[in-house]
């Protein structure tokens, strides 16, 4: 350590951990018009942006069947005009006060997001407003729009990723509400009629099932103010329908999408896991560091650092309303597709038993958790969004807050028995998009019975 | 060594540039400079394992980029760490060789070759990137390749190379470290000092120049794994932060930023000729790119995609813009440099942004200079810079087209090799 000692400073351990300072979610003011739209706002003063994200908690799940995708279509359709304005007139409104719209479909929720100067903030608001509560959803807009979601699917066909996506939750949840990602399928976007969307729009867009959220520098008397010139004339049409009930299907273990000449494998392995909801929620999020939720997991160091095979492996238990599924996702080199599934197959299998989760382990995760925790919430989209999984998932004011806490409570034994209650490897399913012959050597030896090949096309 | 405090929120930001990128590679050499960020990750001296894991479990998120100009490394971390993240920062500057070995190399090597594969050779219009870049710049230019590099070259390299290349770029002499978010500068600067300030400076590294020009139209195609043929046009253009520079970036913005742009009004929403349209330009320290690129609808060819972007273009250099898109590129440009204000760390954060300003131009307090670059176009400097660079004999098309349907290329178009 010779050049340890010339530079003055120890090369020989690192600087001990220091402590952390108690981390605090700024507050959040809640109001309610008496629409029924609730009004949300944190303060945040470090640059003069304001953002409003609007949160409906109707999402893709909502679509009723044989309609997949409607949820989507007509989230696509509100900004292509309203009142006297077109597409065009919309986009430009929104161009000339530098203001963003961001759009985001999920399973459980959609949210428009638009931010700006705050010396905008009072035009982009009404501008979304008014999109929001009185979109155009003409016949002519909607062919075409029509015409690209058809399109983007023709492309979508193109990506490893996407077609693994695609295929994985149909093979998961079939035709319950989960069963297919937001965009839809072919068939399902071309039955779809201009009136199906208005239908869909009038019982979904109410304020009473709405949150606006807000964070700027403005207080939350004035976005109150704001948010009832703009959405106070807001009323909405009938409750949406019971949501859609289908039985989860029985997928087979193995599953292949054949696309030849595939340099690499994309894989997808999983099941039907738990909802956001579990009394486990902070075990298993801690549990996902451990297996695959970070580049220093299990799986990642596995597959990537000692194999050599992977750019890169995660895990992730997608928490919703409803039981979502648990998935690794990886690309590997196609010649190390059945390795990837066995070796990723014992991580999920061993943490639960076999290798439980170690303390030197959990304070890994524990502290890649807690210790930076604070950087999460660092700009205005970060605090909003923050804020609209709150209004989703009917959060406590101090969920935040108490985070860290609760993490760094975690023993060892107690995120290993969520891992083993959560975790059935005798249940996953395994799918490969990718140019392998499922049915070789290497394969039968994954003991997971003959491989189902998935047509694209039944996607 | 660039100090900025900033306490909104208990965490700092620390950004170190290299001064080295895929334009200091040669041809046979190419991809060295991204994979050597990968072993920049795989431990050092002093702490002989992998780097993420001390500095993850001290609640910070760390990442490195490579791209033709330089290589940056960051760590966010909770203002209480800023000690340990110097602590592995300055010994991978000083003293990463002990504990580079070949076995590593390997290792980095193969994950670089997978990466190649699942973000390049598996995705649709992924080697677009390649044969666009090997066409625009002749064989012996430093932008004629990709950061990725090619197959063969990253096969080829050895791991004595990597300490060549560490001995020449990665020293004092040729890195800018900011420090941004909460702390105080005094201790803040006597924590570098302590850290680094005893690792020697390297030779000095020549800058990179090179003139280039195209002198006609080139016409190239590609078949691919695509279902949709699709049309990339591209022009050599000014140096970042070179005059007319400014201007062409709110050009490309004008042209095919939102629906109100002109490519997507005229390609997408009227003609509906093509599926998506997009503008940008590459900006680069040694000649800059635009490209404007457009998928067309089914039934619907390259050719009318290209004759619909020539129009506009053409307009563009005619007319020029209108006052409103003037005032909307304006209003643009101050949104996006006030919201790039939001972070202090990671890429495109405050940390990132004093770096390049410093790097590129010895000027880390340029913000507002460079904010004022985009206040001060006007009808007549956008209008002639179009016309002067985005030139309509000076081109490239690049046809991409499902394999097996040349005819679905532009006419007279040359196939391209890309390994």
């Amino acid at each position: 350590m010779s050049a340890a000692a010339s530079a003055g400073v120890d090369r020989s351990q690192l600087p001990p951990l220091r402590r952390v300072p108690r981390f605090r979610f700024p507050e959040v003011t809640k109001s309610t018009l008496a629409n029924g739209l609730g009004v949300w706002t944190a303060h945040h003063d470090e640059v003069p942006l304001t953002e409003f994200l609007l949160v409906v908690r109707h999402g893709a799940a909502s679509d009723p069947v044989g309609q997949e995708g409607l949820a989507a279509f007509t989230t696509d359709m509100l900004d292509e005009g309203t009142g006297a304005l077109s597409a065009i007139d919309v986009s430009e409104q929104l161009a000339r006060v530098g203001a963003q719209l961001g759009v985001d479909i999920g399973a459980d929720a959609i949210l428009i997001g638009v931010s700006s100067l705050t010396r905008f903030a009072e035009r982009a608001l009404r501008l979304v407003a008014d999109i929001v509560v009185q979109p155009s959803l003409r016949e002519e807009d909607f062919e075409r729009v029509r015409r690209q979601r058809l399109n983007r699917l023709v492309q979508l066909r193109d990506m490893p990723g996407a077609i693994a996506e695609r295929a994985f939750v149909r093979l998961l949840f079939g035709d319950a509400p989960y069963g297919h990602t937001p965009l839809g399928r072919e068939a399902s976007l071309g039955s779809v009629t201009v009136h199906d969307i208005r239908a869909f729009h009038k019982r979904t867009f109410r304020p009473s099932e709405a949150t606006l959220i807000a964070v700027g520098d403005s207080g939350h008397g004035e976005i109150c103010r704001l948010a009832e010139s703009a959405f106070g004339g807001w009323t909405g049409g009938e409750p949406p329908p019971d949501r859609r009930s289908a039985p989860l299907p029985t997928p087979a273990r193995l599953n292949v999408v054949p696309r030849a000449g595939s340099p690499q494998s994309e894989l997808r392995i999983g099941h039907v896991a738990v909802s956001r909801t579990t009394p486990d929620y902070h075990a298993l999020v801690a549990a996902n560091m451990v297996l695959g939720g970070q580049y220093v997991s299990r799986v990642n160091l596995n597959l990537r650092a000692e194999k050599g095979i992977t750019y890169g492996v995660r895990t992730a238990f997608e928490f919703r309303r409803f039981p979502g599924p648990f998935v690794l996702s990886v690309s590997v080199d196609k010649a190390a597709t059945a390795l990837a599934i066995s070796e990723s197959m014992r991580e999920i299998s061993e943490i639960r038993e076999a290798r439980p989760v170690s303390a030197s382990e959990l304070a890994v995760g524990i502290a890649a958790l807690t210790r930076g925790y604070a950087k999460n919430f660092e700009t205005c989209d970060q605090l909003a969004r923050a804020v609209a999984q709150m209004a989703l998932f009917d959060l406590p004011d101090d969920f935040y807050t108490e985070f860290v806490p609760c993490i760094e409570a975690l023993t060892p034994d107690e995120v290993t028995e969520a891992a083993a209650r959560h975790l059935e490897p005798s249940r996953l399913t395994t799918l490969v998009v990718g140019d392998v012959d499922g049915g070789s050597q290497e394969f039968d030896r994954l003991g997971l019975g003959t491989p189902e090949l998935v047509s694209p096309d039944s996607i | 060594m660039l100090l900025h405090e900033a306490h909104g929120c208990p965490i700092v930001a620390v950004n170190i540039w290299y001064h080295v990128g895929s334009k200091n590679e040669t041809p046979g050499h190419t991809g060295f400079a991204h994979l050597f960020e990968h072993l920049m990750f795989e431990g050092s001296q002093h702490h002989d394992s992998g780097f993420f894991q001390p500095l993850q479990a001290a609640g910070a998120s760390l990442n490195g980029s490579t791209n033709a100009d330089r290589t940056n490394y960051w760590e966010v971390v909770p203002a209480s760490a800023l000690e340990l993240a110097l602590w592995m920062e300055s010994d991978r500057m000083g003293y990463l060789l002990p504990a580079l070995t070949d076995q590593k190399f390997v290792n980095q090597r193969d994950v670089v070759l997978n990466e190649r594969r699942q973000n390049y050779e598996n995705r649709p219009y992924g080697l677009a990137s390649m044969a666009m870049l090997a066409t625009l710049f002749p064989d012996d230019h430093p932008y004629h390749w990709t950061t990725i590099g090619e197959i063969a070259d990253l096969k080829a390299a050895r791991v004595d190379e990597a300490h060549e290349f560490f001995r020449r770029y990665y020293h004092p002499a040729n890195a800018s470290i900011a420090l941004a978010g909460d702390f105080e500068s005094d201790a803040a600067l006597s924590l570098v000092r302590a850290y680094f300030e005893a690792i020697a400076p390297g030779p000095a590294v020549e800058p990179v120049r090179r003139d280039v020009s195209l002198d006609a139209d080139r016409r190239i195609f590609l078949e691919d794994r695509v279902e949709l043929p699709r049309l990339y046009v591209a022009w050599l253009t000014p140096a970042m932060f070179a005059p007319g520079d400014a201007e062409l970036d709110l050009a490309t913005d004008l042209l095919s930023h939102g629906k109100t742009s002109r490519l997507y009004r005229r390609l997408v929403y009227e003609d509906r000729i093509a599926t998506d349209v997009s503008a940008s330009q590459s900006s680069r320290e040694v000649s800059s790119f635009v490209q404007i690129s457009a998928t067309a609808a089914p039934g619907h060819s390259l050719p009318e995609l290209y004759d619909a972007i020539a129009e506009e273009i053409a307009k563009l250099a005619v007319e020029g813009p209108t006052d409103v898109e003037i005032e909307r590129g304006r209003v643009q440009a101050e949104t996006q440099f006030v919201q790039r204000l939001q972070t202090v760390g990671g890429f495109g954060g405050k940390s990132d942004q004093l770096n390049a300003y410093n790097t590129y131009l010895g000027r880390p307090d340029y913000f507002s200079e460079d904010l004022g670059r985009y206040a001060s176009v006007t009808h007549e400097s956008l209008q002639t810079t179009v016309k002067r660079c985005l030139h309509d004999a000076r081109r490239v098309a690049l046809s991409i087209v499902p394999t097996g349907r040349l005819d679905l290329a532009m006419p007279e178009s040359a196939p391209v090799v890309v390994s």
